[in-house]
């Protein structure tokens, strides 16, 4: 039996993962595969790394005892591992860092990547300014409404936003967009993708950078606590954040990990984004994992009150940590993800994302079930300010 | 030698390529895909490719993602578009194959599939998101039901993998001619033409060799054709007429024919007349 850190395996995760693309990207994914190899072992671009991670995104960020949390539920200790206080406001700057200076070396001046909630956009546009980059970002039409604010920030930031108006006109659609930009420009463009998802060496690549919140809390919480977690809380849309902090804990067996999925109106409804709650085994956007889909095969709209949720798929190492019962993988409605967005905006001072929300949700269930040794932490995966509108409609219409 | 083989084999004797004609399963709705497929057929079609509409074909262009659409619209299920071969192979003699995503099949699981495929008649299976590293058992089952398994190689496939590529592949080699989404172009590109000559070495005398993407007039039929593939797949082109005449059926079943002839023509009797070999 292999560590679980040592995934992937043969460009699998157990049968997750692989790279379901079109022939012509093979090349591509190839070469990326190549470079990143070298890469990892290479000390000017670790340096060059490490530098942009604390000088521009101001790493590490911290790791904050919500002390009036805890006094509030009454359980275990709640810390928040705060990727809200990362440039950009989200843990996105960790990868789109990583990938852009990787594209650097690969030549490739062009690049193009998609967004969902915006963040991802925002954080590649932000990476390729700081890099000499060009970024062209695609977004779902209806993205763009709901985060209007996030696609004037990417225009500021010098990027180009393509709007998609085919299928829901969200995140998925926004990934298909890109691919077919990708497969057509391969030579000179470099696909950034945001998440854990999408063909191997993505979820791999993205997850090693984004590693460096677990890494990093590890740290932290030991000098803090003297211990390790009793849990890791982390919401899943593709699953990077989530990824990126019970990676470094997956061969440290007594630390309990939760992923937490979108339940949009509740799982009954059928209007949420839990890929790996409610979906089944699919090969999508280059990769076999949990998909929501018919019995036909065909992918299924999705909805969550968060953009950067709404996915109807997963990444490949979550489908695997759910099989062999690594990760527990439980669920947050729109209504409980707003009522922590207001719950820690009031006895924190700290506007989280509706994304974080939902991991906030859940551990402040849990922590009333368990007792009270230990500690729980939940990355804080971003700030909420992008969220402030659709909240407030969201209870101008509950009043 | 199976049917689709011996299609390409047939018409090389007269120096002809092959015209293998697309157009999504169920569009604009299922009833009207044997009628459809009988208009490519007179007009010349040698070989039909029906695709099932996928929600998200990732490798395809504005026409075919309408032609999806569409599809899906009128209630059309991967079952149903197997369904459509089976009656199309009632009617006629010819090789029919199915293009379809991998999720639909992996979905439907791989057993049930093919034996389905195989009790509707069909010939071949191109899938454009799976490539040969994730393809073992897909071959396995295909070749038990004695169905051809038609693999893509593109601009950018290296040479080595140009070889397990081609040992890969029953029926015919798919080359997709650019960089690039399906659908209508301009004109053939230099580098397409490039292509070719360097995929024939590694076709000749194992596998028929077909062109497809943007392949859209009679005079790209014929440059294609003349530099030595022994096909081309035409879509898009066909998928516009329907897309263009809804609600005039007659007109679209003219124009399909009518356009299916003229390319067909393009390639008859220039079979390799411009390459060495
Ligand atoms: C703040 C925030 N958290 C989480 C996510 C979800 O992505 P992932 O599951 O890859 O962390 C997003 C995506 O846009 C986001 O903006």
């Amino acid at each position: 039996m292999k560590k679980l850190s040592y995934y992937p395996v043969n460009r699998k995760y157990g049968k997750y993962g692989g790279r379901f693309v079109p022939e012509v990207l093979i090349a591509a994914v190839r070469e990326l595969e190549e470079t990143y190899q070298r890469m990892k072992e290479d000390p000017n671009f670790k340096k060059e790394l490490a530098h942009y991670l604390s000088d521009y995104a101001g790493r590490p960020t911290p790791l904050y005892y919500a002390e009036n949390l805890t006094k509030k539920l009454g359980g275990p200790k709640i810390y928040l591992k705060r990727e809200d206080l990362a440039h950009g406001g989200a843990h996105k700057i960790n990868n789109t860092l990583g990938q852009a200076l990787l594209a650097k070396r690969m030549g490739k001046k062009r690049i193009i990547a998609e967004t969902g909630a915006g963040q991802h956009g925002v954080a590649t546009a932000m990476a390729c300014a700081a890099l000499g980059l060009k970024a062209e970002i695609y977004m779902g039409s209806e993205d763009m409404k709901r985060q209007k604010l996030n696609v004037f920030r990417m225009k500021l930031l010098n990027a180009e936003v393509h709007s998609v108006n085919a299928g829901s006109k969200t995140l998925k659609d926004a990934i298909n967009e890109a691919l077919r930009d990708w497969v057509t420009n391969l030579r000179t463009t470099y696909y950034l993708i945001g998440s854990v998802v999408g063909p191997h060496p993505y979820p791999m690549i993205v997850r090693d950078f984004q590693s460096v919140i677990g890494i990093e809390l590890k740290d932290q919480i030991l000098k803090k606590e003297g211990a390790l977690p009793e849990a890791l809380v982390a919401c899943v849309g593709g699953g990077s954040n989530a990824i990126g902090t019970f990676y470094p804990f997956l061969d440290n067996s007594l630390v309990k990990m939760y992923g937490v999925e979108a339940a949009g109106q509740g799982l009954a409804s059928q209007k949420h984004a839990a890929s790996l709650s409610a979906g089944s085994e699919g090969v999508f956007h280059g990769m076999l994992s949990h998909v929501l889909q018919n019995n036909e095969g065909q992918i299924q709209n999705t909805h969550s009150i968060s953009a950067g949720l709404d996915y109807p798929g997963v990444g490949p190492e979550h489908s695997f940590l759910k099989t062999v019962q690594r990760v527990e993988y439980v669920t947050a409605t729109d209504e409980e993800a707003v009522n922590a967005f207001q719950v820690l905006s009031e006895e924190e001072g700290i506007i989280p994302a509706l994304e974080s929300s939902h991991a906030l949700a859940f551990a402040m269930k849990h922590a009333h079930k368990t007792n009270n040794k230990g500690s729980i932490v939940v990355t804080l995966s971003g700030r909420g300010d992008k969220d402030v509108e659709v909240v407030a409609n969201c209870l101008e219409v509950k009043k | 030698m199976r049917l689709i083989g011996k299609t390409f084999q047939k018409l090389k004797n007269h120096r002809d390529g092959t015209l293998v004609a697309y157009v999504t399963g169920g569009d604009p709705a299922p009833k009207y895909t044997p009628i459809i497929a009988q208009a490519l057929i007179e007009g010349g079609a040698d070989i039909l490719e029906i695709g099932i509409p996928f929600s998200d074909p990732i490798a395809d262009g504005p026409t075919i993602q309408a032609a999806s659409v569409r599809a899906l619209r009128a209630g059309t299920t991967p079952r149903k578009v197997l369904e459509i071969v089976r009656e199309i192979k009632n009617q006629h003699n010819i090789p029919v194959g199915i293009l379809t995503y991998y999720n639909p099949i992996f979905r439907m699981k791989l057993d049930r599939f093919f034996s389905l495929a195989y009790k509707c008649g069909v010939d071949g299976v191109i899938v454009p998101d799976l490539p040969i590293e994730e393809a073992d058992e897909y071959r396995r089952v295909a070749e038990s039901f004695g169905i051809d398994t038609i693999f893509l190689a593109a601009p950018s496939t290296s040479k080595e993998r140009l070889r397990r590529i081609v040992e890969c592949t029953t029926g015919f080699l798919y080359l997709v001619s650019h960089f690039g989404v399906t659908g209508e172009r301009e004109k053939v590109e230099e580098e397409t033409i490039q292509m070719i000559k360097r995929v024939i070495p590694f076709t000749t005398g194992r596998i028929p060799l077909a062109v497809g993407f943007g392949i859209s007039k009679p005079d790209h039929a014929r440059v294609v054709v003349e530099n030595g593939a022994e096909g081309v797949i035409v879509g898009s082109a066909f998928v516009n007429i329907i897309s263009e005449n809804q609600g005039k059926m007659s007109k679209m079943l003219d124009e399909i024919k009518e356009s299916a002839r003229r390319i067909k023509e393009a390639t008859i009797q220039n079979l390799g007349i411009h390459s060495k070999i």
